[in-house]
């Protein structure tokens, strides 16, 4: 069985949409079988928070050029592009 | 959402229907100010927010849709949990929130003020709800006065 694995949320106020991404990720992923541990925090945060993140999903460009694969997406709050999204999450949290 | 709760969450009166702003600035203040007649955030809360909008702009491209923004900042400027919403007949332009050099038209602002983050899950799921439901988003914009906004929201929350 696959160990909890642990992503990182990243909004621009780090309460917001971020809040909804969290939830939406831990949700979705538990739907397909994967433990996830969510923690948030601002965009200019980023780099002091990650260290022991397995991915970074974040509703803003992230600056910082970081050693984790990050992505960014606006679909938990339009719905453009969820399906296609969540698959892509899953394979990259069955790959860390 | 109970429908109690939304109108505690929305209040009638940081509901503007149907005025002419000329930019995304104008739109915040205005709604901003709404919420410090009643006393739901901080004076500070204008300028924060529209501080915020200029390195992390709110505006959201919606399919085949007109685009839609959430302004929001920091929970020290606020001190009651609401959403102000502006429809705009001609639309203003904020920029992208994915791609911050593009320009969006906007026709629907929703100003989100909040205080904690685990208090106000179910209010950001209703609003991401309502970025996802072309229809209610056109009823909304087509609404003449404000309590139908209230109405309109409520019917969703029930549904």
């Amino acid at each position: 069985m696959m160990g909890k694995k642990k992503v990182l949320v990243v909004c621009g106020t780090g309460i917001a949409t971020s809040t909804l991404v969290a939830l939406a990720i831990k949700t979705e992923m538990a739907a397909r079988g994967i433990e996830v541990e969510t923690s948030q925090c601002k965009v200019s945060e980023v780099e002091a928070h990650c260290a022991d993140a397995d991915l970074i999903v974040s509703t803003t460009q992230v600056p910082a050029k970081l050693d984790k694969p990050v992505i960014v997406t606006l679909a938990f709050l339009t719905g453009i592009g969820k399906a296609g999204l969540l698959t892509k999450i899953e394979a990259l949290l069955r790959e860390v | 959402m109970l429908s109690s709760e939304i109108d505690s969450l929305i209040p009638l009166d940081a509901v503007l229907i149907g005025a002419a702003f000329q930019s995304a600035d104008e739109v915040i203040r205005a709604l901003s100010a709404k919420l410090f007649e009643i006393g739901h955030v901080r004076q500070s809360h204008a300028q924060a927010t529209l501080a915020r909008e200029a390195t992390h702009p709110t505006g959201l491209a919606l399919e085949g849709h007109f685009c839609v923004a959430i302004p929001h900042t920091d929970p020290e400027h606020v001190l009651k949990p609401s959403i102000a919403i502006a429809t705009l007949p001609e639309a203003v332009d904020f920029r992208n929130m994915e791609e911050p050099d593009e320009n969006l038209p906007v026709r629907l602002v929703f100003m989100l003020a909040f205080t904690d983050k685990d208090k106000q899950i179910e209010a950001l799921q209703m609003v991401a709800g309502m970025l996802q439901s072309p229809h209610m988003l056109d009823a909304i914009v087509s609404a003449t006065v404000a309590s139908d906004i209230l109405e309109i929201i409520k019917r969703q929350g029930s549904a």
